[in-house]
């Protein structure tokens, strides 16, 4: 994509092999990265196929209870609903907790903030971003469902393992996420389009407000995207602490399951390779791909658009 | 015209904005306090969290930190110490390091110095973006399916390693082009006019300058990997083991996974062995972060 050598030598040599074979090496490498993509659809397909054999397809499209079979031979009834159910809660419930905040940060970051505030405030973002899943799930069941939701809604309303507080754990985690892409859009909006605004007589806060937010959201429908598919493809903080107990609800202080926690549960209970419970990992893992592959080619195309507005 | 000419000469109204009206005013206010809580939330959340696991885990750690650092896990939980799964952590890195870096810094350099602009090349890049987004319990499902089953490496060291350097190969790729991409044009054109060959200026020229910054992504990727629980969990690495790895082809534990472990038992000895293990990871974690970052300033050279 860079330049080639210029091509202004008679005396130019052809390519040696040996740089010839190091080009080819190269290519391998980047090569690898389809074999990856072709890997993981060729498992998942290949014992989801396994898994639909034995378990009806439209029974797991619209079925309402998931109730996996305990052994080998035993069926078990296998309807998808109730975990996505318990992952469009968790998506919704992160969103209420990361977007505002998100946003909020965006806006302050890229508008308000001195040099020196940005120093500070980006490099902690990383550390919130950084934090390993597992310790924010520990921290949701050890400190937000009893120091922060039962104090204030009630001991008898909140269950222990709640859709609550994975939302809350996963909202921390999607904020830095959703924080730096869109204020990365912010800061792509050319600096005339404000002065304009200011020389209109505007306040710093009407620029944001209708002039810088408007112009960036498409980024920051972009970041949001992308927000929701890390929080649909979240695994540990809501095994530890949104619960195991998949079911239709729209209660946030209930226990629920996802679909990543369904996974989890399944292979800590080491279903034997070969059974409908264990084929049914793929089922979810094809679904939850899907999923999230959807969220992330629309983030992505949306960014490619707004990318042409000001290039 | 008379209240245009009292606007005009009244400056201190000028410096405050002459078309501003109290409302306006108002909602200024009201707009950047917004903005400062809603940033401050973050923050706070982020001192919270730090706390609550400090307060719960540090008088268990500090009571003997070498026994925890070098006991092994037990039945008893105030006993239980982490050596097998922090090593089992160290050689994970290490490993998925050897594997992840030489294949992401060798897939960077070709697409960025000699990919051609083709289809092929537009959907290896896609690609690799997608790849980045694909959640980490799907490349376990991968690592299951591919290195643990179909391989047949089982729940080992290897498959756990191979599998955690997929998942960090996008990252990797992406960090190391945007360092490549930095470097200037008038580097490469210099050394092509000094007679060097196409690989001669990508290796001792290009990829010099591309380290720090390649170097600084790869180290953020890696600690990402090492706090990740759900690819090994499923490829099923074992969490309680009392011996390290002599081969690849032995099981391996891993710190998260034990925190996992723990953090789901009922008993509160466990919550402050896990509090106390999750200070050592982040411990861990931060001084990855801290190299990353004295990296980034130290070497990255300014253009």
């Amino acid at each position: 994509m860079v330049a080639t050598p210029p091509e202004l030598s008679v005396t130019r040599r052809k390519a040696r092999t040996g740089e010839r074979l190091i080009v080819n090496a190269l290519f391998t490498c980047a090569v690898l990265s389809i074999a990856v993509t072709v890997g993981i659809i060729a498992v998942l397909l290949f014992d989801a196929v396994e898994f639909f054999r034995e378990s009806s397809f439209f029974d797991f499209l619209t079925g309402t209870v998931w109730a996996p079979g305990q052994g080998a031979g035993v069926g078990g009834r296998y309807g998808v609903l109730p975990l996505l159910n318990g992952t469009l809660l968790i998506g919704l419930g992160s969103l209420v907790v990361g977007l505002p905040l998100g946003v909020l940060t965006a806006i302050y970051l890229s508008e308000y903030a001195s040099n020196r505030i940005r120093g500070v405030l980006k490099p902690t973002l990383e550390i919130l971003a950084g934090i390993p899943t597992v310790v924010v799930g520990f921290f949701a069941l050890q400190f937000i469902t009893p120091s922060l939701l039962r104090p204030i809604f009630g001991e008898e309303r909140v269950f222990i393992f709640n859709a609550a507080a994975g939302s809350i754990a996963v909202g921390l985690m999607i904020l830095p996420i959703i924080a730096s892409i869109s204020e990365d859009a912010m800061r792509a909006v050319p600096s005339s389009l404000r002065e304009a605004a200011f020389g209109l007589g505007s306040t710093k806060r009407q620029v944001s407000v209708r002039v810088v937010v408007p112009a960036a959201l498409s980024g920051i429908a972009a970041s949001v995207i992308l927000g929701l598919s890390r929080a649909v493809g979240e695994t540990m903080a809501v095994t530890i602490a949104a619960g195991n107990s998949p079911k239709m609800t729209l209660n946030f202080f209930e226990s629920i399951q996802t679909l990543t926690a369904s996974i989890a549960q399944t292979v800590r209970g080491e279903a034997a390779a070969g059974t409908v419970r264990y084929n049914s990992l793929f089922a979810l893992g094809m679904a939850l791909f899907l999923i999230t592959l959807g969220m992330n080619l629309l983030s992505a195309r949306i960014v490619r658009r707004f990318r042409q507005v000001y290039s | 015209m008379s209240s245009l000419s009292t606007e005009v000469f009244a400056p201190s109204m000028l410096r405050r904005g002459a078309t501003r009206t109290a409302g306006t005013i108002a909602a200024d206010l009201v707009f950047s306090a917004l903005l400062f809580v809603g940033t401050l939330v973050g923050v706070i959340a982020l001192a919270t969290l730090i706390w609550s696991i400090f307060d719960a885990g540090w008088a268990r750690l500090a009571a003997d930190p070498i026994a925890f650092l070098t006991g092994f896990v037990s039945r008893f939980p105030a006993r239980a110490g982490i050596k097998v799964p922090l090593v089992g952590s160290a050689y994970l890195m290490v490993l998925t390091a050897l594997f992840s870096f030489p294949i992401g810094v060798g897939a960077a350099i070709y697409l960025e110095e000699f990919a051609p602009r083709n289809r092929v090349t537009n959907f290896v890049e896609a690609n690799i973006a997608n790849l980045a987004g694909v959640p980490s319990v799907v490349y376990g499902l991968l690592g299951l399916g591919i290195f643990a089953r179909f391989l047949r490496m089982g729940p080992s060291l290897l498959a756990g390693a191979l599998t955690l350097a997929v998942m960090s190969l996008p990252v990797i790729i992406v960090a190391a082009r945007e360092s490549i991409r930095a470097v200037p044009e008038s580097i490469r054109l210099g050394a092509y006019a000094l007679g060097a060959t196409k690989w001669q200026t990508v290796r001792r020229q290009v990829l010099p300058a591309a380290l720090p910054g390649t170097l600084t992504g790869t180290i953020l990727a890696l600690s990402r990997a090492i706090g990740e629980t759900a690819p090994l969990l499923v490829i099923g690495l074992p969490i309680v083991i009392f011996s390290l790895p002599n081969d690849l082809r032995d099981p391996v534990s891993a710190l998260p996974l034990l925190i996992f472990d723990w953090t789901s038992r009922a008993q509160a000895a466990y919550a402050e062995a896990a509090a106390a293990a999750s200070i050592v990871l982040l411990a861990l974690l931060l001084a990855m972060n801290a190299v990353a970052i004295f990296l980034r300033s130290r070497y990255t050279i300014r253009w």
